[in-house]
C-alpha cells in the first residue's frame, strides 16, 4: 500500500480530495567549489522523500530540530525553492513543475506567515501599503478607497485597530507586527497557509493569542494550515495532525492526540520526553531519555535509517535498509522497522 | 489627525528615523555649517552672469529699460556705428548712453570668464588691483570673474556625473545582488577587467579623437565612474534578498522589479548614499586633473584645472595658483565636512547615541509622544 493511499483512505478529516499532496518530495541544494568550473562536491539532503496530504480546513504540524528541513517543505509548497524531485499537488495541479509564469495563480491560494515579525515586514513602508500591495498587483480590488477599506477590514479581522494602517512597522510590538503579517497572507483570500514557526518568536501570553487568532480565522475562512514549529505544546494545540522530521525524512505521522499520548518512534519519543512538564514533582519523577551525540550532518547522513548512530533501540537491520513512512495502526505512520516489526 | 510619532519637513511628512537623523546632522556643527556656505556658494555661482559680466544689469537709455544681461543689443541701440553687439564696457559706448541722460548698473565684477582686459598696465599676468581683484592670467582675463564660472561648472560636473553614476551602479549592483549566481558572477569578472583599464589614457586618446566638450566628457567618465558604487549596492541587495519581507513579497506574486524597487531598493539607499561623497569630490577632482593636464574642457572654458596650470606655468604671477588652490581646497574641505555629517547622521549607533542626548535635553516635552 503506498503512503499517499493510506493517509487518504485511514484519516477521516483526509476522507475528502486532499486540498495539498506532497508526494515524495526531494530538495538537495549542491555544494560546489571552484570559481569558473564549479565542482558540485556534494549535496545538503534537506528534504529527503517527504510524502503527506493535508485535506481542505486540516492543520497539520510539522515538527523536529532545527536543520532537519521544515522550513525548506514550506518552501518548497510556497515555491520559494523549486523541488529537486517529487510532486506537490495543490488543488489538483502539480505544482512542483510549473513555470514561473503560472505561478502567479498559486500566490493567490498558498500564503505565508513568517516567523520574524522584525524582519518579515519592509520597514520602510506604511502598514497599510503592506496590507494593500497584494491586493494592487493581483488586481484584486482596484479602487484605491475599496482597498482601503479592506485592509482596514483585514485589520480588524486580526484585531488591530484599523488607525494602524498609518504606521510603519517600528512603531508596534512584535505580537502586533505578527498580525500584520497574518493580514498580509489573508489579503488574497488564500486556501492554504504555510506557518513558518509563525509563533516562535514572540513571548509566551502573545503567542497564545495569535494561536487563538490562527483558530479563528481557520474557522472562519476553512483555511489549511502548514503548521511548522519546535514547541510541541503549540503543535499540539493547534493541530489536527502531526508531522515528525528527522534530518530530511518523516519518522512518524499521526493524529495530534495520538502521536502525544502513544509515541512510536525513537526519535518521536525522545523529542517528546524532552518536553518539560510543568509540575516540579512529576517532573523529578519522570525519567528522560536523552539522545546520544549529534545530528548528522545533511551533506553525509548515516545508511539505512537516518536517525539509527543516535537511536537506542537499533538492531542490524537499521543499518542498512532505509525505513518505510508505513502504518503502524489507523492514521499512525511510522518510519521505524523494529516498531513495524514488533 | 496624524500619527504620533511623525512630524514634517519641507512640507513633507518624514518617519522619527528620518528626523532623528536630521537631528543628527544638526548637530554636527561642522558639516551643518559647511552645508549652508556650500549652498550659498553654489547658490550664488548658479546665478554666476549676475555677479561677474562684461554686459550691465541694467541700463536706462533715452527714457527705456534694456538688459543687456538678458538681452543681446546692437551698438545702433544706442546711437553707435556698428550693427555688432554693443561693447560695454568701451568708453564709447558709456559715453553715448551717458549723453542721453541714461545709466548703467554693473554687476559687481565687470568681466565676463572669457572677457580680456585689453587696458592692463603691466603685461599680462596682471597682479591684484582695484579693477581685477584677484589679478588676471596669462591672457588678461580676470580671476575673479573665472573662479566664480569655474566653480560652477566643477560642481555642476560633479553633481551630474555624481547622479549619473549612482543611477548606473546602483542599477547594476541591484540586479547583480538580486539575481546572484551566474548573473553575479559574470558581471563581476567584467567590471573587474572593465575597472583595469587605464582611465586617463583611454581620455587623452579620446581628447585626440573629439574635441571633448561638457557632456562627452561627463560620457567618457561615466562609463568608469559607475563602478564606484556596484559593490555597496551588490552587497546590500545580496544581504537583503534573503530577508523574510522579501521572501513574503515574493510569495505574494510580486515581479523581481517591483521587489527590487520597492523592498530592496529603499533599504539599501542608506549605505550607497553614504559613497555618494565621495564620488562627487572625486569627480570634481578629476575633472580639475584633466583640465590640468589640458585633456579637459575645451580650450577658454574657466576651469579651476587650467588655472591651476597656468599658475604652474607663471610661477612669478602667485595669485593665479593660490587662488585655484584655495578654492579647490575650500570647496573640497566643505564637501567632506557635509558628507561626515551626513554619514554620521545615517550611522544607526551614533544615531542611537546621539539621540539619548538630544533626548535628555528635550526632557520637558510633553508625554503625548510616548503614549500611543
Amino acid at each position: 500500500m503506498s503512503v499517499a493511499e493510506t493517509i487518504g483512505d485511514e484519516n477521516s478529516l483526509a476522507d475528502a480530495e486532499p486540498l495539498l499532496r506532497v508526494e515524495g518530495l526531494k530538495m538537495h541544494f549542491p555544494v560546489t567549489e571552484g570559481l569558473f568550473m564549479r565542482r558540485t562536491v556534494g549535496h545538503v539532503k534537506a528534504v529527503d522523500g517527504v510524502s503527506f496530504t493535508i485535506a481542505p480546513g486540516e492543520t497539520l504540524g510539522l515538527v523536529g530540530e532545527s536543520g532537519c528541513g521544515k522550513t525548506t517543505v514550506g518552501r518548497c509548497i510556497l515555491r520559494l525553492e523549486n523541488p529537486g524531485a517529487g510532486k506537490v499537488v495543490f488543488a489538483g495541479t502539480d505544482i512542483a513543475g510549473m513555470k514561473a509564469s503560472e505561478i502567479s495563480k498559486l500566490r493567490q491560494d498558498v500564503q505565508v506567515i513568517f516567523q520574524d515579525p522584525f524582519s518579515s515586514l519592509n520597514p520602510r513602508q506604511k502598514i497599510g501599503s503592506i496590507i494593500s500591495e497584494p491586493l494592487r498587483v493581483h488586481g484584486i480590488i482596484k479602487d484605491p478607497t475599496k482597498r482601503r477599506e479592506r485592509v482596514a477590514e483585514l485589520l480588524r479581522i486580526c484585531g488591530l485597530n484599523p488607525r494602524f494602517a498609518d504606521r510603519y512597522p517600528h512603531e508596534m510590538s512584535g505580537g502586533q507586527r505578527q498580525r500584520v503579517g497574518i493580514a498580509r497572507a489573508l489579503s488574497v483570500n488564500p486556501k492554504f497557509i504555510v506557518c513558518d514557526e509563525a509563533v516562535s518568536a514572540l513571548d509566551v501570553s502573545i503567542q497564545a493569542q495569535v494561536i487563538n487568532l490562527l483558530e479563528d480565522l481557520r474557522e472562519q475562512f476553512n483555511f489549511s494550515y502548514l503548521f511548522i514549529a519546535h514547541d510541541l505544546s503549540v503543535v499540539r494545540h493547534i493541530c489536527h495532525r502531526v508531522a515528525v522530521m528527522y534530518l530530511g525524512k518523516i519518522a512518524e505521522l499521526a493524529d495530534c492526540d495520538e502521536l502525544f499520548d502513544n509515541p512510536r518512534h525513537p526519535y518521536t519519543q525522545a523529542l517528546l520526553s524532552a518536553v518539560p512538564v510543568p509540575d516540579p514533582t512529576v517532573e523529578e519523577a519522570r525519567s528522560h531519555q536523552i539522545l546520544e551525540g549529534e545530528v548528522p550532518s545533511p551533506m553525509n547522513p548515516p545508511s539505512g535509517c537516518v536517525f539509527h548512530p543516535r537511536c537506542p533501540q537499533a538492531i542490524e537491520t537499521c543499518r542498512r535498509e532505509v525505513p518505510e513512512l508505513q502504518e503502524f495502526s489507523p492514521g499512525h505512520m511510522v518510519a521505524c522497522p523494529v516498531v513495524l516489526g514488533k | 489627525m496624524t500619527a504620533p510619532g511623525h512630524d514634517r519637513f519641507l512640507g513633507l511628512r518624514i518617519t522619527p528615523l528620518t528626523r532623528r537623523r536630521l537631528r543628527n546632522f544638526r548637530a554636527n556643527a561642522r558639516g551643518f555649517w559647511s552645508l549652508w556656505i556650500f549652498l550659498a556658494l553654489f547658490v550664488l555661482t548658479l546665478f554666476a552672469e549676475f555677479i561677474a559680466n562684461d554686459n550691465p544689469l541694467l541700463i536706462r537709455f533715452d527714457g527705456e529699460f534694456y538688459a543687456p544681461v538678458l538681452f543681446t543689443y546692437p551698438e545702433t541701440a544706442f546711437g553707435g556705428e556698428f550693427e555688432t553687439e554693443a561693447d560695454y564696457r568701451d568708453p564709447f559706448v558709456a559715453e553715448l548712453i551717458g549723453e542721453k541722460g541714461g545709466w548703467m548698473i554693473w554687476p559687481p565684477v565687470r568681466y565676463d570668464y572669457r572677457t580680456i582686459n585689453y587696458d592692463l598696465p603691466v603685461p599680462a599676468p596682471a597682479p591684484p588691483s582695484a579693477d581685477n581683484w584677484l589679478g588676471t592670467d596669462d591672457q588678461g582675463r580676470d580671476v575673479v570673474a573665472r573662479l566664480i564660472y569655474g566653480f560652477r561648472i566643477s560642481v555642476l560636473f560633479g553633481l551630474v556625473l555624481t547622479i549619473f553614476s549612482s543611477i548606473v551602479g546602483v542599477a547594476a549592483g541591484a540586479v547583480q545582488g538580486y539575481f546572484g549566481g551566474w548573473t553575479d558572477l559574470l558581471f563581476q569578472r567584467f567590471i573587474e577587467i572593465w575597472s583595469g583599464l587605464p582611465t586617463l589614457y583611454l581620455l587623452i586618446i579620446l581628447a585626440s579623437l573629439v574635441e571633448p566638450n561638457f557632456w562627452w566628457l561627463l560620457g567618457i567618465m561615466l562609463a568608469f565612474s559607475w563602478m564606484a558604487l556596484v559593490g555597496v549596492v551588490r552587497a546590500e541587495f545580496l544581504r537583503a534578498r534573503n530577508f523574510d519581507y522579501v521572501r513574503a513579497a515574493r510569495a505574494l506574486g510580486l515581479t523581481n522589479t517591483m521587489i527590487m524597487f520597492k523592498h530592496v531598493l529603499p533599504n539599501a539607499m542608506v549605505a550607497s548614499l553614504t559613497f555618494l561623497p565621495f564620488i562627487l569630490s572625486g569627480s570634481i577632482t578629476t575633472l580639475t586633473a584633466l583640465d590640468f593636464l589640458g585633456f579637459g574642457l575645451p580650450p577658454g572654458s574657466p576651469s579651476l584645472g587650467e588655472m591651476l596650470q597656468q599658475g604652474k606655468a607663471n610661477l612669478q604671477a602667485p595669485w593665479l595658483g593660490i587662488t585655484a588652490f584655495m578654492v579647490l581646497s575650500v570647496m573640497l574641505t566643505l564637501l567632506i565636512f557635509i558628507f561626515e555629517a551626513v554619514r554620521d547622521a545615517f550611522d544607526p549607533r551614533k544615531g542611537v547615541a546621539a539621540a539619548a542626548v538630544a533626548a535628555e535635553r528635550t526632557l520637558d516635552q510633553p508625554a503625548g509622544e510616548a503614549a500611543s
